[in-house]
């Protein structure tokens, strides 16, 4: 009897949150799909008409969709690269002994909590500038030219931007997987005379395994659909250098006001992300039943 | 022998520690001290780190010019209130999950956690056309409900792993001693959740603040938040550095100093408890 009253409080208890995020997914979602296949521009009301598949056509085959496509997967798979590479010995160096290591910790956390269009613009200004920006002014002390960062290198002055916002969270996951580890193992190939080589390939890599997979999976959740900082800072330009899928599908929705081609355009955006998220759940819910 | 290795071990470690934590540090640490400068020697080359005319003006002028205080008393409604709505949606649906789950509560959370996977940009187009017949664009009110529901699979998933934690005989103790769901609740429950509510809470205030998708979409003024206040010193007519810098240091000290309270929980958070 309590039992059941019990199990009756607890889906009412679980309803309201179900329901608000059953809604939240179904009703912009059958949206999307309704205005992808219309012929649908704010800018010429009353012309709405049923076009099927058009839209995706004409997204799929647009010059910009492939250059967006393409600046895409290489900033996802740079920024990846990047806090991955230098998230590993990073985490490595702070779990070693250090003193002072929460001031530390602190200092390399800090700029993941830094809002987004915050560190777009105070990199490419007082960084990156090429007259007075710091990166100019180094440049010049070692003889060398200033770099116009944002003109001769867009997509990659972005990533680099995105990378330093990101490479904290790759350090910290990666670093509170090491101090799960267990130290007697390490110790143990220390007495049986294992190099430091050989403890951390067969022991330290594979227990990192896990936590680098969770880490890909969730910065290329986020990486897929960055925004505010190419909206900042170049705008998606110059040309189509720096636009982005999510940059793209934004310009023609609320530059061009084409709402029958930015849906068929978000549609392909969350096909897109539903791939990678198809691994990261079945990661999170194999963990699910330890 | 082993001692003196170890010792010097240390001081390597600790000079090198010291130097990345530094560099990394650096952009934010530039910023600071910019802030504080007037513009001619915020734009000087050779820079000057430390030496130069200390000013506070720039924070004056920015309050003049550009009305911080509206968009951080946005910022703070916004981050504050929706997040306070999904903390008090999701208490009860990981309440329930984590103490009476059923056969379907793993698949139930999975589709939750599904539902954060979708990109903003998909649903763009829909969510500001409904906006916009409705009246909602550049209202606080607009984006509160639009960030708590993008938040909500976090809050639950983050309070359900929080949840589970708590041992259930000391439940069953009480519910032996007849005390009623109600008073479980409030006098069992809720003191063992607190430091979970806490982190969720503030996890969930960071994310909130730093949100630069929606809120770029949806507000232009009235309702614009410290994300889109800033985004409008990027036009280049605007290339103020000091007062830019200034701007920037007061949109992000807040988050930061609750971002380092909350940097241990951060990883539970956004891993969805994958990586403990």
């Amino acid at each position: 009897m309590a039992t059941q009253q019990t199990q009756l409080l607890a889906r009412t208890l679980l309803t309201p949150a179900v329901a608000l995020l059953f809604i939240w997914m179904i009703v912009p979602l059958a949206l999307t799909i309704y205005f992808a296949t219309l012929h649908y521009n704010l800018l010429d009301p009353g012309s709405e008409s049923f076009v099927g598949l058009e839209n995706f056509r004409y997204f799929l085959t647009d010059p910009a969709f492939l250059a967006s496509l393409q600046n895409t997967l290489v900033l996802v798979g740079s920024v990846l690269a990047i806090t991955i590479i230098l998230g590993v010995p990073l985490a490595l160096l702070l779990d070693q002994q250090v003193v002072g290591l929460s001031i530390v910790r602190l200092m390399v956390i800090a700029p993941f909590f830094v809002m987004p269009t915050v560190s777009a613009l105070v990199w490419k200004n007082l960084l990156m500038h090429p007259v007075s920006g710091l990166f100019a002014w180094i440049a010049h002390l070692f003889g060398l030219p200033a770099i116009d960062w944002f003109n001769d290198a867009p997509l990659f002055s972005v990533i680099l931007i995105i990378s330093w916002q990101w490479l904290p969270f790759a350090t910290l996951i990666l670093l509170t997987a090491l101090q799960s580890l267990d130290e007697e193992q390490k110790e143990a190939a220390e007495m049986d005379g294992a190099s430091a080589i050989s403890t951390f390939i067969y022991i330290t890599l594979p227990h990192l395994a896990r936590p680098i997979t969770v880490v890909i999976l969730i910065e290329t959740i986020f990486l897929l659909t960055v925004f505010a900082e190419i909206f900042v800072t170049t705008g998606g330009g110059p040309g189509l250098q720096t636009t982005n899928i999510a940059f793209l599908i934004y310009s023609q929705a609320l530059i061009q006001y084409d709402v029958g081609s930015a849906s068929a355009g978000g549609l392909v955006a969350v096909v897109l992300a539903n791939i990678v998220a198809f691994f990261l759940v079945r990661i999170v819910g194999r963990n699910l039943e330890a | 022998m082993a001692r003196m290795v170890t010792t010097r071990n240390k001081v390597i470690s600790t000079a090198a520690a010291w130097l990345v934590g530094f560099l990394i540090f650096f952009p934010i640490l530039w910023m600071v001290l910019a802030s504080f400068k007037t513009e001619l020697e915020a734009f000087a080359i050779p820079p000057s780190f430390l030496f130069f005319h200390w000013t506070t003006e720039n924070y004056v002028t920015v309050q003049e010019r550009s009305d911080y205080f509206h968009h951080a008393l946005n910022s703070i409604i916004i981050a504050g209130g929706s997040t306070l709505i999904a903390m008090l949606i999701a208490i009860p649906a990981a309440w329930s999950m984590a103490f009476s789950p059923t056969k379907r509560t793993k698949d139930v959370l999975l589709w939750m956690l599904s539902t954060k996977m979708m990109p903003p940009v998909g649903v763009l187009v829909p969510i500001y056309l409904i906006y916009r017949t409705f009246g909602l664009l550049d209202t606080r009110s607009g984006l509160i409900f639009i960030l708590c529901l993008g938040n909500l699979p976090i809050v639950i998933w983050m309070l359900f792993t929080y949840f589970k934690e708590i041992p259930k005989d000391i439940l069953e103790a009480a519910r032996m001693d007849g005390a009623t769901i109600g008073r479980e609740l409030i006098y069992v429950l809720t003191p063992m959740a607190v430091p979970g509510l806490a982190s969720t809470l503030l996890l969930n205030l960071i994310l909130a603040w730093n949100e630069a998708f929606w809120t770029l979409n949806l507000s232009t003024l009235e309702a614009a938040p410290l994300t889109v206040f800033i985004a409008s010193y990027s036009s280049p007519e605007g290339l103020f550095w000091a007062k830019l810098s200034a701007a920037s240091t007061l949109a992000i000290a807040p988050i930061l100093v609750l971002g380092w309270f909350s940097q241990r929980q951060l990883v539970r958070g956004l891993t969805f408890g994958a990586v403990k």
